[in-house]
């Protein structure tokens, strides 16, 4: 478990060139540990820049990222240390598979910190696990695997690093609808039984209020709100403002205030919304 | 978002080089070349560095630019002027110590062949990669070089190949970005160890990269298939070149300069290159 | 009006790594699509959806069936090769990865590949390329470098590139997969005026299921065969049967599942939230509460 800190956090892209822009404008914000933290904004929001940051592949240009209260960048040469903490998952991941096997590839992050054969197994064999692929799977070259696979291997192969705090850049991007249940269903998994902090970037809305716990929204970058996905969903119309959409189902809540049945604003899932809406029925 | 990665060397602009014939000016880049080689006299000397400055002018450039791209020429530069000092015998006797000899024959003939390069180099950088955009200089030597498809040269594949080369560097070089990334936030170490160790640690980096280049290969086939596209036969362009008035222009004045060059050789007395 | 594909129990097998091992992407499928017709294709990765994209265009040849493109056989024993480029003349396809589809570094130039292609007068080309990127917005664009632009972006310079040979139809395979939310509404209103105010047919194979009810026919994909096929009221008033084959309903669908599920009497096929609410609002204050859940 930790928690990342973001004092003051200001990137500039392009310093003094005619292009330079702002990326993230004076950041301050938590992502407590043991939650799963979603980060939605659109395209040049500056969440992916943001992303970066956490693992320290970019340094801002002013102010601190503090891992558990610590400077990353107190000892610049350490940097390396920090990614072992700090998993991060970019986007389209499985574009970064190079090795003979499933097995090895997962191993490479294991491999880099240093540890032994015995101990990268276990780490490896853990690690697909949680990604829900099976042992003979390992064996194979990731080549070979289907989309999904592929995306589930990359995923291992971060988790196999057995980050204390695991970020995600869209992981579910170009996923059908039952891709996407599986990989963001194994993620909530991992985050619930390795106590992990996990953070979570997307555009879907839809995705964010099923898999998060608090929800940050980025524009221009800057935080614009944070909260709880009811706390957020419930100002629908900030957030369109934004820019971003709101799940079909917050719209649906809207219009039924409107027309007179009222099950409150804070509504992001069809279920609550059923929940709300037939009050002490059961369902499946 | 990311610095945007420069191309050749072209310079966006307007000016009346920007503006010539692509075709044209490949031919004019040849014939300068041939003008500069034919100047053996220090009068002709003269002419080119007043033609080259005529360049600049009409490009537009500014000097900071063309000499940032004559500082990698340095060392060829210092070295043939260096030999042109020390090893060529003249008559008249500048320094004589010890074994070594320089004469004012060879200081003269050191300064003319370093002129020669940096005119060579400026003028045709001027002429072509500064002022024309890689994709309209492969375009024109495609239409220069099409009677050759006649003898079964593939002048229109090649062409295409550049022109997919083009379109697909920024992609390919942000997607080296992006694995980097990637590798490195699995704890990859690119810039530590010996020699050995770092071209190893390029693996995780070719591999992905070359496999995501074949794949897109494969899929920017299919699509050029969907799209009719068989080849260079029975293909037409848009945008036909057209020669203006600006082409038939720098002709007559290269054809000019040309003529001064040969004439002054021939006429005037003076200096004479030896080599 | 007349078909502008017909298909006739198309069936296609991928050759597996040891002979004998092949692979069946399709089997038996059959149906054809309408003139200025919208059809959207669901169904999840793997069930056949861009195999039957790529036959459709012709990039690949079924193993059994008769496939029509404007009612001419592409199957048969005496196609030549011209007929296929008349066929990929008429029908075009825009691909998932912005990216890999472009050919050119400059937009217009681009736009006018297809064209150039095929031949035409530089004149004609011309204003068929102003004309394309008209139409899909984009005209201020024609002179930037294609790689500087957004996925929406380019994906309408790929629909342009795809118009701008005068087509019929054009077949989307899930051409909005890889694009933000913003970039998804571009090429999906880019589509929708195509198809209404162009006549183009349109083929949209998608993940999304709020894209294909805005098609006036989805095919649902499953193993390679049709599962199902109708109108998007028709297809998403079974939810219980799409949820099995891996896919979702627009959010209203299941709320009103829901609903129904708890004794109401609701229609299913409604995707706009405010109707859906006024049909909820209907049910919920016509009956009173406490109504039994059988």
């Amino acid at each position: 478990m930790a928690e990342i800190t973001l004092e003051n956090i200001t990137y500039v892209y392009g310093k003094g060139a005619p292009y330079e822009m702002r990326a993230l404008d004076d950041i301050s914000l938590i992502f407590p540990a043991g939650e799963v933290t979603g980060l939605i904004g659109h395209t040049g929001s500056g969440k992916s820049t943001l992303v970066q940051m956490l693992n320290g592949l970019l340094k801002p240009d002013s102010g601190r990222v503090l891992l558990d209260g610590k400077d990353i960048w107190e000892e610049p040469k350490n940097i390396q240390q920090i990614r072992f903490r700090v998993g991060l998952v970019m986007q389209y991941p499985e574009y970064q598979l190079f090795d003979e096997t499933v097995e090895a590839d997962i191993g490479f992050g294991p491999k880099n910190m240093g540890m032994d054969e015995e101990k990268i197994k276990e780490a490896v064999a853990r690690a697909a696990e949680f990604a829900g692929l099976s042992p003979e799977l390992l064996k194979k070259s990731p080549f070979d695997l289907s989309g999904g696979q592929k995306r589930r291997a990359a995923l291992a192969g971060v988790m196999a690093m057995e980050p204390e705090v695991l970020v995600l850049d869209e992981p579910a991007a170009g996923l059908d609808p039952g891709g996407r249940r599986e990989i963001l269903g194994r993620i909530r998994e991992y985050q619930q039984k390795s106590g992990a902090s996990v953070i979570i970037v997307s555009h879907s809305m839809e995705d964010m209020a099923l898999y998060c716990d608090r929800v940050l929204v980025m524009a221009n970058g800057k935080l614009v709100m944070h909260g709880t996905p009811a706390q957020v969903f419930s100002r629908a119309e900030e957030l369109i403002a934004v820019g971003l959409d709101v799940p079909q189902i917050t719209r649906v809540a809207r219009a039924l205030r409107d027309a007179g049945v009222d099950i409150g604003l804070d509504i992001y899932t069809v279920k609550f919304a059923a929940h709300r809406l037939l009050s002490g029925r059961e369902f499946k | 978002m990311r610095a945007d990665i420069a191309f050749g060397q072209y310079y966006e602009g307007d000016s009346f080089l920007h503006r010539l014939d692509p075709r044209w000016k490949i031919l004019f880049a040849i014939l300068y070349i041939v003008v500069i080689f034919l100047a053996k006299n220090v009068f002709s000397f003269v002419l080119l560095i007043l033609s080259a400055i005529f360049l600049i002018l009409l490009s537009k450039i500014r000097l900071r630019i063309i000499f940032r791209g004559l500082r990698p020429l340095i060392f060829i530069i210092v070295f043939t002027a260096i030999i042109n000092i020390f090893w060529l015998k003249g008559k008249t006797v500048l320094v004589d110590w010890w074994i070594i000899h320089i004469y004012l024959e060879g200081l003269v003939n050191a300064l003319l062949i370093v002129i020669r390069v940096v005119i060579l180099v400026a003028g045709t950088s001027i002429l072509l990669t500064y002022t024309t955009t890689p994709i309209a200089l492969t375009d024109g030597l495609e239409r220069l070089l099409s009677p050759l498809a006649k003898i079964r040269l593939p002048v229109h594949e090649f062409s295409m190949m550049m022109t997919i080369a083009l379109r697909f560097i920024p992609t390919l070089v942000e997607e080296t970005e992006k694995i980097m990334n990637a590798q490195k936030a699995r704890g990859a170490d690119f810039s530590t160890g010996s020699l050995v160790r770092r071209a190893k640690a390029l693996i995780p980096i070719l591999i992905p990269l070359f496999i995501s280049a074949f794949r897109r290969a494969e899929e920017l086939a299919t699509a050029m298939e969907c799209r009719c596209y068989t080849g260079g036969r029975g293909r037409t362009r848009m945008n036909v070149l057209h020669s203006t008035w600006r082409d038939l222009v720098m002709l007559l004045l290269l054809c000019a300069l040309g003529a001064a060059v040969v004439l002054i050789n021939i006429y005037a007395p003076g200096y004479t290159l030896a080599m | 009006m007349s078909d502008i594909i017909r298909a006739e129990h198309l069936s296609y097998s991928y050759p597996g790594e040891e002979e004998g091992q092949s692979v069946q992407a399709l089997r038996d499928v059959s149906f054809s699509v309408k003139e200025g017709e919208f059809v959207a294709v669901l169904g999840h990765n793997g069930c056949g959806k861009s195999t039957l994209a790529k036959i459709l265009c012709m990039i690949l040849l079924p193993g059994e069936g008769k496939l029509y493109i404007d009612g001419k056989d592409m199957t048969g024993e005496d196609v030549t090769e011209e007929d296929i480029y008349e066929g990929r003349r008429k029908v075009g396809m825009v691909f998932q990865n912005p990216d890999n589809q472009l050919v050119a570094t400059i937009v217009e130039e681009d736009v006018a590949f297809g064209p150039e292609n095929l031949g035409l007068p530089p004149e004609k080309i011309r204003r068929r390329v102003d004309w394309a990127l008209e139409t899909v917005g984009m005209t201020k664009y024609a002179r930037h470098a294609t790689h500087r632009l957004s996925g929406g972006q380019k994906q309408r310079i790929a629909i342009a590139g795809a118009i701008a040979m005068d087509r019929k139809c054009i077949i989307f395979d899930e051409s909005t997969a890889m694009l933000d939310p913003h970039g998804r509404k571009e090429v999906m209103d880019t589509i929708s005026r195509l198809n209404r105010e162009e006549g183009i047919t349109v083929i949209h194979i998608t993940h999304y299921m709020n894209e294909a009810t805005m098609a006036d026919r989805v095919l649902v994909m499953q193993d390679g065969g049709i599962l199902m096929e109708g109108t998007p009221e028709k297809v998403f008033s079974q939810p219980e049967k799409l949820w099995k084959a891996g896919l979702d309903v627009p959010q209203t669908t299941e709320l009103l599942w829901y609903v129904q599920q708890a004794g109401y009497d609701v229609a299913l096929d409604i995707f706009d939230p405010a109707a859906c609410a006024c049909e909820i609002a209907k049910v919920l204050k016509g009956t009173p509460h406490g109504r039994d859940n059988a």
